[in-house]
């Protein structure tokens, strides 16, 4: 699986690098675990286990917890209380605030600052760092391969086995890289570029592959766009997603509470530009893009790979389930998805609810009006983006336009919190997920990008985000 | 630990569409439990009730006897999306013990395997024969790895030998990883981690 010279990738460097006990024909490779994510929704059952038999928290210095996936994102009332969706999610947070009190684990819970989407906060505080392998039981975990980790999602029982030991039992993943050259166009997003990126690779072609994105135009994103992309590289059915570390992951990283200082740092900054795949390593499968051809991206269907710029009629079903996918949002094949009336409006999510795509949104927004009969949901993916946006006068762009500025959460991307699209209605979202279902009962959803989004919001249909870029850039200028 | 899996003769319960995703199979709001149990009257929830609650009549999943269907045939991709484990646990308690599709998503494949749930991958052919025969029987065998389905001969298929030899053993991957706590002990030492 090796290339034949001894070069390697990225991926087998920071795999080699934590194998404890080699693979063989009868048993997979145990494999190191440097950070725990924990939540509250795919925890509670693997410390049930670890309770029964009378096992600790091996390393709790290793692992993290927050709370985001069934919480309010509403504000508390004036006694404190939450307005959970149910009681059996308000048991579930309280469930979590007890297991890690037991076990010695830090928790970023109602009280902390650093709260947040688990793939939003960890980068924010620094525990991502280059080289590491990072798991949670999360399938978007992969959004820490933007720092050139090693980052997969799990199951519970799997969680538990990392509670545990600290360690997975892991087979080797094969590797593809993705190569995207060229300038992207002004007004083109990472969450466009991660659209047409799934659509070439399509849903399951990733399976069974940790991905590397590398080309002129992943180097030209920055931190925070790279971890949108490596984020939905489950949406191509691959475990992970990777960028190699560059300069601007160590500037990124340095001074984080979790990195190291001084020299220290610049020497541990040194051992990660070296994580690099060699020039002449090989991979199993190869894939190119031309990143100067993409233009603003959404999904007609009910996976993420069915993408398609904005504007394109939607394809003629090549499949019964194509034909049910369009069946099911209600479009017509042959007619543009930008002629139908969107209901909700959602910027948020692991994917893109950090600044960057805060201020992307409110960029479009400033000075519009999200239009009547539409409602927009501004969810902020930390305590830390909500304090930032709030300092730089995002939420009353937001506000003044007629959106709704939320507390951090997971909020309408899982919709398991009582933030939900109602059966029917049509919505544009900056998740991941388009399944059916997926942001509440008979909720339909077209995957796209923050501006994409907040132009969507504006004038109550799918609309490419440039018609108003454009005319704020061109207002600037004048 | 679930039973050790050696043998199984089931008829087929067909799913024709292809990229069933775990939200199908278990929607996320009933993930806000602490337990493993009971989330069979879950599973494809969306697809076997109505907005009301009320199970729809004319949905196969409401009319078949869950255990005479152990074997659930799905279109390509199946599993796919979310980690969520509370999948595996909703189609064990709904009665399936095995999944069999052209592609299987990984997590999901990995899911399954640590409850019971074997997952088999086919060719096209095959897979195209289970699809037009809903109802049909298949005997699975691990020890032998071999599929028969219906009066045909029987195919090989493969499954990783380590969570193969759980399933046969019963052997607990958890406790076998427990008992290697000494060399990861070692490991981090060398590491000074």
């Amino acid at each position: 699986m090796s290339s034949s010279n001894g070069a390697k990738t990225l991926f087998e460097k920071v795999w080699e690098r934590h194998v404890v006990q080699a693979e063989t024909g009868e048993t997979p490779a145990i494999l190191y675990v440097d950070l725990h994510l924990v939540h509250e929704v795919t925890s509670p059952q693997a410390f049930s286990e670890l309770d029964a038999r009378g096992l600790q928290v091996r390393r709790p210095d290793r692992t993290y917890a927050t709370l985001d996936h069934s919480t309010p994102t509403t504000p508390p009332a004036a006694d404190g209380s939450r307005a959970y969706v149910t009681k059996e999610a308000e048991s579930q947070v309280a469930t979590l605030e007890r297991n890690c009190a037991k076990h010695g684990i830090s928790l970023a819970g109602w009280d902390s600052d650093d709260r947040g989407v688990v793939h939003v906060m960890a980068p924010e505080m620094g525990l991502t760092q280059p080289g590491m392998v990072v798991v949670c039981g999360d399938s978007h975990t992969a959004t820490h391969g933007a720092f050139g980790a090693l980052a997969f999602g799990i199951g519970t029982s799997e969680v538990g086995h990392v509670l545990a030991t600290q360690c997975l039992m892991q087979r080797k993943p094969k590797r593809m890289r993705v190569t995207v050259d060229g300038v992207l166009q002004p007004g083109v997003s990472a969450k466009d570029l991660t659209l047409a990126v799934i659509a070439e690779i399509g849903f399951g072609g990733g399976s069974g592959y940790v991905i590397e994105y590398a080309g002129s135009a992943i180097r030209a994103l920055e931190m925070e766009g790279r971890m949108t992309l490596c984020n939905m590289s489950i949406e191509a059915g691959a475990r992970a997603g990777m960028v190699a570390p560059d300069e601007k992951t160590i500037e990124f990283l340095r001074g984080r509470r979790h990195v190291a200082k001084g020299d220290l740092f610049e020497e541990i900054a040194r051992d990660w530009l070296s994580l690099a795949t060699d020039d002449s390593a090989t991979f199993d499968k190869e894939i190119r893009i031309d990143g100067a051809a993409i233009t603003p991206m959404a999904t007609w269907g009910t996976t993420p790979d069915a993408a398609l710029p904005i504007g394109a009629p939607a394809p003629r079903p090549a499949n019964d389930s194509e034909a049910k996918a369009l069946a099911y949002m209600g479009f017509d094949a042959g007619r543009a998805t930008t002629e139908y009336p969107v209901d909700i409006v959602f910027v948020g999510s692991c994917t893109n609810g950090r600044l960057s795509d805060l201020r992307a949104a409110a960029e479009v927004l400033r000075g519009n009006k999200v239009k009547s009969g539409v409602r927009m949901l501004v969810v902020p993916g930390s305590e830390a983006v909500k304090q930032q946006a709030e300092a730089e006068g995002l939420h009353q762009i937001f506000k003044d336009a007629g959106a709704e500025w939320r507390e951090p959460g997971c909020s309408m991307c899982i919709a398991m919190n009582g933030d939900v699209v109602a059966p029917g209605k049509l919505a544009v979202s900056t998740s991941n997920r388009n399944f059916e279902g997926r942001q509440g009962k008979g909720a339909r959803t077209i995957l796209a990008s923050p501006a994409t989004a907040a132009a969507s919001a504006i004038t109550g249909a799918l609309t490419d985000p440039r018609v108003f870029t454009q005319i704020a850039q061109e207002a600037k200028r004048a | 630990m679930p039973e050790p899996f050696k043998q199984l003769v089931s008829r087929t319960f067909v799913i024709k569409q292809e990229a069933v995703d775990t939200d199908q199979i278990i929607p996320a709001r009933f993930l806000t439990t602490t337990t493993r149990e009971g989330l069979g009257k879950a599973a494809f929830y969306d697809w076997r009730y109505d907005a009301d609650g009320k199970p729809k009549p004319d949905e196969p999943l409401n009319m078949i006897d869950a255990s005479e269907y152990r074997v659930l045939v799905a279109g390509d991709n199946f599993g796919c999306g979310s980690s969520r484990e509370h999948a595996p646990w909703a189609l064990t308690d709904y009665g399936f013990r095995a999944v069999i599709s052209t592609t299987i998503a990984d997590i999901f494949t990995s899911n399954a395997l640590k409850n019971g749930l074997l997952p088999i991958t086919v060719d096209k052919d095959t897979h195209a024969r289970l699809l037009e025969e809903p109802g049909g029987r298949v005997s699975i065998d691990l020890e032998k790895s071999e599929l028969t389905v219906g009066n045909n001969p029987p195919i090989k298929f493969h499954v990783e030998p380590f969570a193969r030899r759980c399933l046969i053993e019963g052997v607990d991957p958890m406790g076998w990883l427990v008992d290697r706590v000494p060399t990861i002990e070692t490991y981090e030492r060398e590491r000074a981690i």
